[in-house]
């Protein structure tokens, strides 16, 4: 159980890995606004790292400033051992994905993919070329479309070809920004798979950016969470799942239920919640008395019972917060059921209830009258 | 028009914009050099000389910044103002011709004039190729373009030929054959010459701008009137009508600016009756050899056309739509 | 209803456009008159375009045009397109403004005061390096007057144009002097080209700038035919008309039919 626990910068890192590219304390400031503030982070090589956050909130800066599209007005970004300080965007042994994919509309597929190799120092022999460029087409399944426009083909296939492109120059960092945003929501899962497998495949480092948690949860081993510019919680998806560091992160990776409040007594009073909130925490890890903190509740984790059979129930789970509270609405989701229920107090609640949970009893429609309980340790204590 | 800054003085500003290196200074430096020094320094350069005194020499004036030793002094002389002045006032001697009041009083007529024909003709025809089958607004509006396209002189002089005011003139020769006049009409040499000249000359002008605007226009807003309940008359006086104002404005100066300084139309069509600025800047700077004279009514003009440049700077995009 | 409306609609643009062409139309039929005036059918013949072909005077003044419309469009392509780069992707800064009004000024400006203004640099005592009125000074002129207008037509290709395009290149390894040569050029190409040839047909055409500027040895075409539409008008004059008319539709149609399939292509394909 992991309330609170204050990252510091240089505990991000996985651990017992070498750091291939470390960021330390990188921002960026355009005018008077902070679009990334200090930031650090290490990855490791061969890893697959999402930057995960809502449009604006400095995660595509982050990334143009590896690539070197952009200058970081703070710190240093460092790969494999490199400064990368001062190394122009085109001598970078980086290469990027671009949202828009930026397919250069005057060459075909294939000079698309040549592009880049055509300007490697010393150069490359055609013949070489020719055949780097066929082995990529071939690794990303366009070898068929060599020849065409890039405004010919579908956006899967454009998406496959600028991948194509981006690892040609065999970089040792891959840069996707929103690799997928532009594609119809059908086709995204799968390619999501595919994108992943073909990365593992070539087993390049590669750090992608997205506002897509699903997207994030799918690709990456490791995921940053943005917001506001800065990094907010490093971690692996299940890890910020069940121990989220701050609300925004909480909020940002599933759905929660927050209830805001002081610590007294060891206890959240004066949430929206009809009593004091039973915490599960050490008295030493609690946060100092009377100080705001907020408790994360995931939907999954609240229970409800019919009001009749409530305290026995409640009593068997061991389940020391409990409230009355009234349906308000049920989406059946097929194994399971979002609850929407209204407290006491008005504020409203999700809980996530398993099909099977009701046995042979029917569920409670709309507007019954229900109990809602949870166990004290599966609340998260959040203090910002 | 305020006197340029000096090239040297505008050349840091002309690169620094962000992330400037080397090769932005000199992508800047290029439009900027020029186009100060062959139109920025040549304007100035007309303020100072219609600030001159006409003199018998080449170039036939003394500028004003000539002193007599080598001391920078900058000696104005207002006269090319004060006769002009006295011209457009009318305080000359009495019986004297008002060559340009007459001048600047018929530019303005026939300009406005020509806007107003321009836009009842265009309006319309603009309107419809816009709701043209899609296919074929391209090759209509290519109709438009092509007469755009060959020489602006040779299509002044078709009508030379057409309203040529002898019993040879085409359009004589026609209505004489069909017996609506018994003696050829003085149809050539006159301001109604000049008028039907620019009206065929800029009504290109007036059709790009209105159509580019016409055709983004969305039908659904029609539709959605027309739902409401709004006639079609009204429909297009409360939807169509405003907003294709962008459209209406821009072909408006498109038409109006060149046709107050239009010097070739009236010279061909309007005969020695039509006086115009354009006429008259072109007499003094050719054969009266009065250039302070010539710069001063430039100076003028170029101050009345402020207000419609303005005006069609701020409506300016419907240009990019153009040709 | 809409039909009614449809038959006044096609009426009007019937009407207009025979108000746009009647009079090319009458140029060109009295090109082949055999007689002396140009406005009577005195029979058929190709008299006048044979006399077209033997005028040297003539010649020299298309040459003369055709040389200086080249030059000018190709300034004002390179003037036009620098100015493009400046209005779009310099941002704003001190002046930003002020040059924004000068490119696009002598766009509007009478044609009159453009040329008077040119002429007074051109004639000033303190300039000896311009060397006075004459085929630099008309050609400067029409480089300044188109600049402005390929300068409209790249800045609006170059804001529709994708940044990441550019990024992409330098990103694949590519200096960024070289990415605008190989990237920006051929994406903002159909801008250029179109460019060139609005000023090259604004060069051909311009009357009032090339008059005024001009001095005996530089008769360009329009000057050539102005003075002789008022100096007796002649059949020939008609049969100029004609020439120009077929060349310019040839030329319109197949530029139009390029840059057709140009689009539907995609883009030029280069390499």
């Amino acid at each position: 159980m992991g309330a609170g626990a204050q990252a510091g910068a240089e505990v991000l890192g996985p651990a017992g890995e070498a750091a291939y590219l470390r960021i330390e304390h990188v921002g960026k400031r355009f005018g008077d606004v902070w679009a990334v503030r200090d930031v650090s982070l290490t990855i490791a090589e061969r890893e697959i790292f999402a930057l995960l956050g809502s449009s604006g909130c400095g995660k595509s800066t982050l990334l143009r400033m590896i690539a070197g599209l952009e200058t970081p007005s703070t710190g240093r970004i460092v790969l494999d051992g490199e400064d990368l300080a001062r190394v122009p965007a085109h001598r970078r042994p980086t290469n990027m994905m671009f949202q828009s994919y930026a397919l250069f509309p005057h060459l075909t597929v294939a000079g698309n993919v040549a592009f880049g190799l055509h300007q490697l120092r010393p150069r490359l022999a055609r013949a070489e070329i020719d055949a780097r460029v066929d082995a990529m087409l071939d690794l990303v399944q366009m070898k068929a479309y060599a020849g065409r426009a890039p405004q010919e083909l579908s956006g899967g296939q454009q998406q496959r070809v600028a991948l194509a492109r981006s690892l040609a120059r065999e970089p040792k960092l891959l840069l996707l920004d929103e690799p997928l945003a532009a594609l119809d929501k059908k086709i995204r899962r799968q390619t999501q798979f595919e994108l992943v497998g073909l990365i593992r495949r070539v087993g390049v480092t590669c750090i992608l950016v997205t506002h897509d948690q699903e997207e994030a949860m799918t690709m990456a081993s490791r995921i940053g969470i943005m917001s506001e510019g800065a990094l907010v919680q490093v971690g692996t998806p299940d890890d910020i799942y069940a121990h989220p560091n701050c609300c925004f992160s909480a909020g940002f990776i599933g759905e929660t239920n927050l209830f805001e409040g002081r610590i007294r007594d060891g206890r959240l009073v004066g949430a929206d919640f009809p009593q004091p909130i039973v915490l599960a925490l050490a008295c030493g890890d609690l946060p100092a008395e009377g100080s705001a903190a907020w408790l994360s509740l995931r939907p999954e984790c609240v229970r409800v019972h019919p009001l009749a059979a409530a305290d026995e129930a409640a009593a068997a789970s061991g389940c020391e917060n409990r409230a009355p509270a009234e349906v308000a609405e049920i989406a059946y989701l097929g194994g399971h059921s979002i609850y929407h229920l209204r407290l006491p107090g008005g504020r409203s609640m999700i809980a996530s209830v398993p099909s099977a949970h009701w046995g042979d009893a029917p569920p409670p429609a709309r507007g019954a009258r229900v109990q809602v309980c949870w166990a004290a340790p599966d609340g998260v204590l959040l203090s910002r | 028009m305020k006197a340029p800054a000096t090239p040297a003085a505008a050349r840091p500003d002309a690169a620094s914009g962000p992330g400037s290196g080397s090769g932005r200074l000199w992508v800047g430096l290029l439009p900027w050099l020029w186009m100060l020094s062959f139109f920025v320094l040549p304007f100035a350069l007309i303020v100072n000389v219609s600030l001159s005194t006409p003199e018998l020499a080449v170039p036939p004036y003394v500028s004003p910044f000539a002193g007599e030793s080598g001391a920078p002094a900058f000696h104005p002389d207002p006269s090319a103002y004060r006769r002009l002045g006295d011209e457009l006032l009318a305080r000359g001697a009495a019986g004297a011709e008002r060559q340009y009041l007459a001048a600047f009083a018929n530019s303005l007529l026939l300009a406005s004039l020509a806007t107003l024909c321009c836009l009842l003709i265009g309006y319309p025809f603009a309107y419809h190729i816009a709701r043209a089958r899609a296919s074929a607004r391209n090759t209509l509006l290519m109709l438009v373009m092509l007469p755009f396209w060959t020489s602006f002189l040779l299509r002044v002089y078709a009508w030379m030929g057409l309203l040529d005011s002898s019993e040879v003139g085409l359009i004589n020769q026609l209505l004489l054959a069909l017996g609506v006049v018994a003696e050829p009409l003085p149809l050539l040499y006159n301001g109604g010459a000049v008028l039907v000249g620019m009206v065929y000359s800029y009504l290109p002008f007036m059709v790009l701008p209105l159509y580019a605007n016409l055709v983004k226009l969305d039908l659904r807003l029609l539709e959605a009137a027309r739902d409401l309940g709004a006639r079609p008359s009204i429909a297009f006086l409360r939807v169509t009508l405003p907003l294709s104002r962008r459209g209406i404005v821009a072909g408006s100066m498109l038409v109006f600016i060149p046709a107050v300084g239009e010097f070739v139309i009236p010279d061909l069509l309007g005969g020695g009756g039509v006086l115009t600025i354009g006429r008259r800047i072109w007499d003094d700077f050719g054969p009266n050899q009065d250039w302070p004279m010539a710069a001063a009514v430039a100076v003028l003009m170029v101050l009345m056309l402020i207000a419609p440049i303005m005006l069609l700077h701020r409506h300016g995009r419907a240009r990019e739509d153009g040709p | 209803m809409n039909g009614l409306r449809g038959w006044g609609g096609r009426a009007w643009l019937l009407g207009v456009y025979a108000f746009l062409y009647v009079p090319i139309l009458c140029l060109v039929v009295f090109s082949f008159t055999a007689g002396e005036i140009t406005t009577q059918f005195d029979g058929f013949s190709l008299r006048w375009y044979a006399a077209l072909a033997h005028d040297a005077e003539l010649h020299r003044a298309v040459l003369l045009s055709l040389r200086i419309g080249a030059l000018a469009a190709s300034a004002a392509v390179v003037l036009g397109a620098a100015a493009a780069v400046v209005l779009v992707r310099f941002g704003a800064y001190f002046g930003s403004r002020f040059f924004a009004g000068m490119m696009t000024a002598p766009m509007v400006m009478p044609e009159v005061v453009v040329g008077l203004s040119l002429v007074l640099l051109f004639t000033h005592p303190a300039l000896p390096l311009l060397s006075g009125r004459g085929v630099l000074a008309i050609w400067v002129a029409h480089a300044t007057l188109c600049a402005g207008d390929v300068a409209v037509l790249v800045a609006s290709r170059l804001r529709e144009m994708d940044r990441a395009l550019e990024e992409a290149a330098l990103d694949l390894g590519c200096p960024p002097l070289k990415v605008f040569f190989v990237i920006t050029v051929p994406v903002i190409a159909p801008a250029l080209i179109a460019g060139w040839l609005l000023a090259f047909t604004l060069s051909m055409d311009d009357f009032v700038l090339a008059a005024m500027l001009s001095d005996p040895g530089s008769t360009t075409l329009p000057v050539l035919v102005f003075a002789r539409l008022h100096h007796g008008l002649k059949p020939e004059i008609n049969a100029l008309a004609t020439v120009i008319v077929v060349v310019v539709s040839v030329a319109v149609l197949a530029a139009n039919r390029l840059l057709l399939s140009a689009q539907r292509r995609g883009a030029l394909r280069l390499r």
